[in-house]
């Protein structure tokens, strides 16, 4: 069986969760790789629980939440954007690759915007995990 | 007040957002409601809208929690596919008859799964998608439609057409839900009130081929290229020349299409809105086209709302959107390339000619036939315009007593406008039918709660099947084997329908016989289906919180339907992860904070007058705080509304009603001092002129603080005598002062302190003025010349009649742009006035007698101050900052506390009146309440982690967290803490996002919980 990633995204409940969805009454397609959990703000995601997921194992983490401007509690997604430079310093040292981790923003009408960004980070992941497991891929 | 019977129940016809408002807010301050909509589904316009202006909100996200709530309301009953036939009886105590056309589907039946759809052989055009795109005869209005059912429509139906043929969604159907024998159906109803809220239809280019519209495919409607632009729509956001599939590269937009053209449409009147939305469309269509040009051609640029202007310069500077004023001439098709020439005289009159890829007709709002009908029906009376008449002091009220409107019926308007009425309108009918409030209105009952605390976990797990829409893909068999191996489940069991009535019941019984104390629902999303969920938990005596969704179907079934291996994987995992975190789930109880049942209204003008008696009306004793010695405000310079009823005595009329009220308490030269307390809670300390202070309580609150007149910098104003504000003005006229009465010529010069640098905003209510007075001028004396020196001429909506007879008594209307501004100079006793001249390209000069400035409207200055004390914003203009410049406009974003009038933004007066009582409307959903219940989602200190870093209180967006120190216990030093105040925390949880000693969780998504849905996610 080739290597199945798996991701966590965390998913505001206002935007991406509902996107995520949409996606579905609309059948879209995207890597059964990725594991939702919904949130009830991007801003309410703590830094450990993106480091906690990788250490448990996790191919990469994403945080998805309302287009800046649009946060449902005002600004928490830039609070969340705030914290990310502070994530990814902190996956550096680590030793995660900065492609582990990334962020999204999108309103809850955009269900392509969910599926494509489902799509490529699975994709970014295979790449990834694929340099790192010379057999090939099996995990 | 009519005296006699009265029902506690209102009857809405319209399920748009105007009529939904009306819905929530009636329904939620107690009354009963019957909604009743026309089509299959509620939403009407705005969910065919793909963003909203100023803001670019989707329309759609916006609308969709209003639908579900209006959709599960206990006492909202949706009647769809009804029209009104009858309206019998008086104010009070109206029996309705309505005429329900078959749906030819079981509401009760239908789960939506669209199998129906999908084996429909009939295709035909899709009026949700303006005609653009195609549906089935068997469809959804769409996807997100209320209530969530589909109908057929019996026109194009195959067999229905021809019973005993097709039959192929019957055959599919595992609901049984198809009824082909289906019938209509007729209600008779008692209501105490009605609502109309009919709204509008865009103007059908098509019988007139108006711009060539119909000759070729490359011309299209706003409203069509509003489908086109959204990702739900049938290009799915991707904008080609309909015609030929080509890239659109050069896009114009002709305005007025439908409006202020009485020899091509028929309609005299602007529509308000296409201005904006034209913008709105040219901006955003960029975005969805690289490099894409855009021009709008228009006659007057009618930006006028809140931020409209400011979105109108960024679209300039910014996007780079192209405006020309011009006179449209004609479009042509350029032989067989299908490119559109545009002949249009340009304003220095020129003749041009310019082609395009794509034209676009922003088409106004009319009223529809069935409107015109149903207006007959209920024998209300209609301007020449054909929207519902009223009066500009009760812009709500038709001529038939009982009879309400909001929405487009009253004349053509914008969503907020339209929310704002819908609010206004409750608020009417709540006065009319106060003493049957709670009358016909039911509350939920749920048994007691079982204590769990001492319980091991003990868990259910229910396995959807949603027909074939998840079990056709997951293997549910072997998904409910696997997780009755998980630890703590106890009982897992597989549901067909798990969301039908028969499956609740199941439910219930099942948590009563295995003694369950947390409950799995794998199935669909929580965001549609929790709530149900949750009651079904209630009546089964569980907390509610005790419940967990794994989302099986939208977010695995349905989009790894090719992969069953891989989505019964996935099924697992989910259902894993749901265990894994409701297993740490608590009980948590809605916090009920008690209501101080009376309001608080700042300011006693129009808008603090009219809301202040509407709520005392309505049975709830206010108090007005009213800054001066005199009640009116602003309204007490004004003499006429632009309809010409005769402001001073309307007030006059108004002052007595507050004066006299017994609920009313007047507190003149006072002012808010202080604030404590939260929605249902709140004590404010008012301080009058001689420092006496007292505290109010009441639980909520209306800022209407008004605004005032700029004072004029330029213009010579000050210097030259002869040079006068609009407001001096209209005091010197009504003296007969003898310059006024004597002068030849006036000059009226708009957009003084409007409409520039550091005031980017209109005042709204200047130019209707300006010419209101230019016609009394002229109309005194046919032979005084009166000119008016504007930039755009903003008589916007039924207004434009007043602009037309301007034009017709011979007043002269001169253009002038913001970089050549007139220019004002003394000569004796006169006034020299020099402008532009575009036509003639040389500068005019007009002698005049009198120079009448247009000046702005300016927030109050403490504003601010109000702002601060409550916790409400203000915008960089200094006006208050509503908490959803679409649909929440009365609101702000601290709950309880609501905005009306000038305060908010420069209005007229009958907007004001319509805002003033949709605040008392909001006002009124708190104060009906003995009690207000907050979310469960709470945020919760653990005083154990919690080392009072205060991290937390800075990113708080509610100011929700206090710190303070607890004193010393068994010898330990104090300790510093932070503490949550449930009443305003909202439960985002940024604060636990920030803490760094997990001191602080929200309940349900504790990071014990996520951490185990993270174990879990990952364990497989």
């Amino acid at each position: 069986m080739a290597f199945e990633p798996k991701i966590i995204a965390f998913c505001c409940n206002w935007c991406s969760y509902a996107a995520a969805d949409l996606a579905g009454t609309a059948r879209m397609q995207y890597p059964e790789s990725v594991r939702i959990i919904r949130m009830m703000c991007s801003g309410m995601v703590h830094p450990q629980l993106v480091v906690e997921a990788l250490n448990m194992g996790a191919d990469a983490v994403m945080i998805l939440g309302c287009r800046l401007g649009e946060c449902h509690y005002q600004d928490g997604n830039h609070k969340a954007l705030a914290r990310s430079d502070m994530i990814v310093e902190l996956l550096d040292d680590l030793g995660y690759e900065r492609d582990r981790f990334s962020l999204h923003w999108l309103s809850s009408a955009e269900p392509h915007v969910f599926v494509s960004a489902m799509t490529e980070t699975a994709e970014r992941v295979r790449r990834l995990s694929a340099l790192q497991l010379p057999d090939g891929g099996e995990s | 007040m009519t005296e006699g019977k009265k029902i506690g129940s209102v009857m809405i016809v319209g399920g748009g957002v105007a009529g939904i408002q009306a819905a929530l807010d009636l329904a939620d301050s107690g009354f009963y409601v019957y909604l009743i909509e026309k089509t299959g589904a509620i939403g009407g316009t705005m969910v065919q809208l793909d963003k909203t202006f100023p803001t670019n909100d989707c329309s759609m996200c916006i609308i969709a929690p209003k639908l579900v709530e209006c959709g599960r309301h206990l006492n909202i009953h949706l009647l769809t596919l009804c029209e009104v036939t009858e309206i019998t009886g008086v104010a009070g105590d109206f029996a309705v008859t309505l005429r329900q056309s078959p749906r030819y589907v079981d509401m009760n039946k239908c789960i939506a799964c669209g199998i129906c759809t999908d084996v429909c052989p009939k295709k035909i055009d899709n009026d949700h998608d303006s005609g653009i795109g195609k549906r089935r005869a068997i469809y959804l209005r769409y996807p997100q439609a209320v209530p969530l059912k589909y109908q057929i429509d019996p026109a194009a139906c195959i067999g229905l057409q021809r019973p005993g043929t097709c039959g192929f969604c019957e055959k599919v159907c595992d609901a049984g839900a198809i009824n082909f024998a289906d019938v209509e159906k007729i209600h008779r109803i008692n209501v105490g009130a009605v609502i109309l809220a009919p709204g509008f239809e865009v103007f059908d280019p098509k019988p007139s081929g108006m711009w060539g519209y119909g000759t070729n495919a490359n011309i299209i409607t706003s409203l069509q290229l509003e489908r086109y632009l959204s990702t739900s729509g049938p290009t799915e956001g991707h904008l080609k020349r309909p015609l030929d599939g080509k890239p659109v590269r050069k896009m114009a937009f002709l305005q007025c299409v439908g409006s202020r053209d009485e020899n091509l449409c028929g309609n005299g009147y602007c529509s308000s809105v296409c201005c904006m939305s034209a913008i709105k469309e040219a901006v955003l269509a960029k975005d969805h086209v690289p490099g894409l040009q855009t021009s709008i051609f228009y006659m007057d640029m009618r930006t006028h709302g809140k931020g409209f202007d400011q979105y109108l310069e960024q679209a300039r500077s910014e996007a780079g959107v192209r405006f020309v004023r011009c006179r449209m001439g004609g479009v042509e098709t350029d032989g067989e390339s299908g490119d559109l020439r545009l002949r249009y005289v340009n304003e220095n009159g020129r003749q041009i000619e310019e082609f395009f890829d794509l034209v676009v007709l922003a088409v106004g709002l009319q009223t529809p036939k069935h409107v015109l009908g149903l207006a007959h029906v209920a024998d209300i009376k209609l301007t020449a315009d054909n929207f519902a008449a009223t009066s500009d002091f009760a812009p709500v009220k038709t001529s038939r007593e009982g009879i309400f409107t909001c929405g487009a019926i009253a004349g053509p308007k914008d969503i907020p406008q339209s929310v704002v009425e819908g609010s206004a309108a409750a608020a009417a009918v709540a006065e009319l039918l106060a003493p049957a409030r709670n009358e016909l209105t039911v509350l939920p009952k749920f048994p007691e709660e079982r204590d769990i605390s001492g319980e091991e976990v003990r868990i259910g797990i229910f396995i959807c099947h949603c027909g074939t829409n998840i079990a056709g893909v997951v293997d549910v068999k072997v998904l409910a084997e696997y997780v009755m191996t998980l630890p703590d489940v106890v009982h897992v069991d597989r549901k067909l329908f798990s969301c039908s009535q028969d499956s609740q019941e199941s439910i219930i019984q099942l948590i009563h016989e295995h003694r369950l104390n947390r409950i799995v629902i794998a199935a669909c999303t929580p965001r549609t289906h929790e709530p149900l969920f949750r009651e079904t938990l209630k009546v089964a005596g569980l907390n509610e919180c005790l419940l967990e969704m794994a989302n099986i179907r939208n977010h695995n079934a349905w989009v790894h339907g090719n992969n069953p291996t891989g989505a019964t994987n996935k099924a697992k995992d989910l259902v894993r992860m749901a265990v894994a975190k409701v297993t740490f789930g608590q009980s948590s109880q809605a916090i009920a904070v008690p209501v101080f049942q009376k309001g608080l209204v700042i300011g006693g003008g129009v808008a603090g007058m009219t809301a202040a008696l509407n709520l005392a009306q309505q049975g709830f004793e206010v108090h007005l705080v009213e800054r001066t010695d005199t009640l009116g405000g602003n309204a007490l310079n004004i003499k006429y509304t632009w309809g010409g009823e005769h402001v001073r005595t309307q007030v006059a009329k108004l002052i007595d009603k507050v004066i006299w009220n017994d609920r009313i308490v007047i507190h003149k030269e006072s002012i808010v001092t202080g604030v404590a307390g939260f929605i249902g809670n709140f004590h404010s300390t008012i301080t009058s002129k001689n420092g006496e202070t007292k505290v109010i309580e009441h639980g909520a609150g209306i800022v209407a603080i008004g605004g005032e007149a700029a004072v004029p910098s330029e213009y010579s104003y000050g210097s030259i005598t002869g040079v006068v504000t609009s407001v001096q003005f209209d005091k010197l006229h009504e003296l007969k002062e003898k310059h006024v009465k004597l002068a030849k010529r006036f000059v009226f010069i708009q957009c003084v302190g409007s409409r520039e640098e550091g005031h980017m905003y209109c005042s709204k209510v200047c130019c209707t003025h300006s010419v209101q007075s230019a016609i009394t001028l002229k109309k005194e004396n046919p032979d005084r010349n009166v000119y008016i020196l504007y930039r755009d001429m903003r008589t916007y909506g039924q207004r434009e009649s007043l602009y037309k007879e301007a034009r017709k008594l011979g007043i002269i209307f001169i253009n002038y742009e913001l970089h050549g501004k007139p220019r004002v100079t003394g000569r004796g006793a006169e006034i020299e006035v020099e402008v532009w001249d575009h036509v003639l390209h040389q500068p005019l000069l007009i002698a005049a007698y009198m120079v009448i400035l247009a000046v702005a409207i300016r927030p109050r200055q403490d504003a601010e101050k109000i702002g601060t004390l409550y916790k409400v914003p203000v915008d960089g203009h200094g006006f208050f900052h509503e908490a959803h410049g679409k649909l929440r406009p009365v609101d702000f974003s601290t709950e309880g506390m609501f905005v009306a009038g000038l305060a908010h933004y420069p209005k007229p007066v009958e907007e004001s009146v319509a805002q003033a009582l949709a605040a008392s409307a909001r006002a009124a959903t708190i104060l009906a309440q003995p009690e207000v219940k907050l979310d469960t989602i709470k945020a919760i200190v653990d005083d154990e982690f919690c080392d009072g870093c205060a991290l937390c209180i800075d990113v708080c967006p509610y100011h929700a967290i206090t710190l303070f120190e607890q004193a010393a216990v068994d010898g330990e030093a104090p300790k510093k803490l932070v503490r949550v105040n449930v009443a305003q925390c909202k439960g985002c949880g940024i604060c636990q996002g920030t803490c760094p000693k997990r001191g602080i969780y929200v309940v349900g998504f504790t990071m014990k919980q996520v951490v185990a849905q993270l174990q879990a996610a990952l364990a497989g």
